[in-house]
Parts: C-alpha cells; sequence; structure tokens
C-alpha cells in the first residue's frame, strides 16, 4: 500500500498540471466579458415600439409568432453593425427566416438614410428612441441578435455582430432545427 | 509672478472641482427623502455595469449604466422596493448584474472554494510535518569520517 502511495504521490505534480492545463484550455477559449441571456427559453418582452419606416403605425410581440424569427439590435452609430450588415442582406436575401430589426437609440433620419444606402434587411424596425425596450431584452452593447422560435420564445442570442461563420456553423443549425420543430 | 494669493485660488478651484466630479452622478438625481436618496445609492454601488464590467452603475459613465441609473432612480420613486428593482435586473441580465454573486449550488465553490483550500493545504502541511523521518544513528565508520571531516582545517 506504502508503495502506491509513494507512486501517487510521484506523479501527482503531474497530474495537477494535468488537471490545470484542462481547465486553462477551457478557461481561455471563454470570453470573459461576454453576458449570456438570462431569457432563453422565456417569452420574448414586450415589444411595442413605432415602426422605424412609419412613425404611426406600431409593433407589438404578435410578429414573432408563428414562424422562426430573428431580432437584430442596431444602430447607425454602432460599426460593428455596419459590419456584419452584408451577411443580414445576404440571410434576408436567401428567405430562409425574417429578420425583424429593433433600431437602438438612433435618430430616425440618420436610420431611414442609412438603410437606404446600405440596404435594407429587416421586415420592419421597431424604433427604440430612448432605449428602454432593450433594457427589457436584457440588450448590452450592439450587435445583438436574437433567435426567436414558432410560439414567440427566446431560444438563443447573438453578442456581437454575424459573420457568415456564426451564421453557417452556429445559428443557421440552429434556426433550422427549430423550424423542424412543431 | 505667482503669488501666495494666486496659489490659493489655483488651490481652492482645484479642491472644488474634485468635490464636483465626485458629485456628479448621485446628485444628478433627485429624490423626495433621504432615505430613497440612500437607497438609490446603495443599489447602483453593488449592481455592476455590464458595459464596463469591474465598475459599479454609479461610478460608471457608458450610455447604459445611465439608463439602468434612470430607470432605478423612476422605479424608487414609484415605490419599488429594493428586492424588485434587483428582480427586475437579474431577470433580464442574470445574476452577473450583482456584484455579490448569490448563494446557490452553483456558486457554492465560488464562495468557499478559497477556504475549503486553504483549510487542505494546512491539514497537508500539518501532516507532512509530523511525518519527519527518525535520524538514523551513524554506524562508527561514518561517525569517524565525520569527525576526520569536521576537525578544524590547519591550512588557513
Amino acid at each position: 500500500m506504502k508503495q502506491k502511495l509513494k507512486v501517487l504521490g510521484f506523479f501527482s505534480p503531474l497530474i495537477i498540471f494535468i488537471i490545470m492545463v484542462l481547465f486553462f484550455w477551457r478557461g481561455l477559449g471563454l470570453d470573459p466579458h461576454a453576458v449570456p441571456s438570462a431569457l432563453i427559453n422565456t417569452p420574448t418582452p414586450g415589444f411595442n415600439l413605432n415602426r422605424l419606416e412609419q412613425p404611426g403605425v406600431k409593433l407589438n410581440n404578435k410578429i414573432f409568432k408563428g414562424q422562426v424569427s430573428l431580432l437584430n439590435v442596431w444602430a447607425t452609430w454602432c460599426v460593428s453593425c455596419a459590419d456584419e450588415h452584408p451577411v443580414l442582406i445576404d440571410i434576408a436575401h436567401s428567405k430562409v427566416v425574417p429578420i425583424y430589426g429593433l433600431d437602438y437609440k438612433d435618430n430616425r433620419q440618420d436610420a431611414l438614410s442609412w438603410l437606404k444606402r446600405y440596404g435594407n434587411p429587416y421586415r420592419a424596425i421597431g424604433f427604440d428612441h430612448n432605449g428602454s425596450v432593450a433594457i427589457n431584452w436584457g440588450v448590452y452593447g450592439t450587435p445583438e441578435t436574437f433567435i426567436i422560435d414558432k410560439e414567440g420564445k427566446i431560444r438563443y442570442k447573438q453578442i456581437g455582430p454575424i459573420t457568415t461563420e456564426v451564421w453557417q456553423q452556429k445559428l443557421l443549425p440552429i434556426v433550422k432545427q427549430l423550424q423542424r420543430d412543431s | 509672478m505667482i503669488t501666495n494669493k494666486c496659489l490659493l485660488l489655483i488651490l481652492t478651484m482645484l479642491c472644488l472641482g474634485f468635490s464636483l466630479a465626485h458629485a456628479k452622478t448621485t446628485d444628478l438625481y433627485q429624490f423626495a427623502t433621504p432615505n430613497q436618496h440612500q437607497r438609490f445609492h446603495k443599489l447602483t454601488f453593488e449592481l455592476r455595469c455590464l458595459v464596463c464590467q469591474n465598475q459599479n452603475l454609479a461610478d460608471s459613465e457608458a450610455p447604459l449604466a445611465k439608463d439602468l441609473r434612470q430607470q432605478v432612480a423612476t422605479k424608487i420613486r414609484q415605490g419599488q422596493t429594493d428586492k424588485q428593482i434587483i428582480d427586475y435586473l437579474v431577470k433580464r441580465y442574470g445574476d452577473f448584474i450583482l456584484f455579490k454573486p448569490p448563494l446557490l449550488r452553483i456558486t457554492f465553490l465560488l464562495w468557499f472554494g478559497p477556504f475549503i483550500l486553504a483549510l487542505a493545504s494546512i491539514i497537508i502541511l500539518l501532516y507532512s510535518i509530523r511525518k519527519k523521518p527518525k535520524q538514523q544513528a551513524l554506524t562508527q565508520d561514518d561517525q569517524a569520517r565525520l569527525n576526520q571531516l569536521l576537525k578544524p582545517s590547519h591550512k588557513d
């Protein structure tokens, strides 16, 4: 027995080192700044906003029921949003899933010009001038994109811009899966 | 030529400047009672800014922090309790918005881990000290060698 303990003692620094390597491997691959959504699997929060394009027309949560959809939080002052915009245009063209927009703390005129210039991938856009609706959705930065299922429940939140890679490897599979579920 | 009076004036202005800068956040919000003001101060100190994540809501200049301070102030004026306000924010942003993580099963290691580790280290340390091997008596030959080696050297 003493012999076994001695052998274990001899290898213990190596074992501890290997355990530490595993922890570091996992830990350093994580993004410490990312705050995962607290609203996964909950119904979409309130979305009562005026449409950006038509100020008099109101939007509400009904738009999220009946089909899988994306809600993309963006603003003209947000540089990363400009980076992801072409990807959103591609997604809109592919007609795989409708994209709704939440224009966050923006200027209406700026937003309309921006969309005219770069293209409009959104089926409809809610104009959240003071950001209060975004707070209800737990938004803490832009861009953020929510995947919402047919019943109007949030199922995933993408923090940061959607790249082609992110779309193909992370988001599109989730969208397809949710579309298959009844 | 900078006179003493001049220096005093500059010093006074600097002091005023520093104190005003510190008063920036909490004094911008008006409350009906000092108790409300105190609650606002306490809450915004214990809530994390999600943009500048090492700062609290009270100190952060991030736009989201300003918005959340506004929300907290409004809710205090509406008569909501501290718990209601905290629940409102945790529901939307998760436990991370609290500087003190709640004591749940999943955070048990976070809270007690250091103490458990310290205790374990002390136990292991005591055990290894106790286990010091007994000194074996030297054989006669070895003793003689030792005496020889320990003799003061005549070469100076």
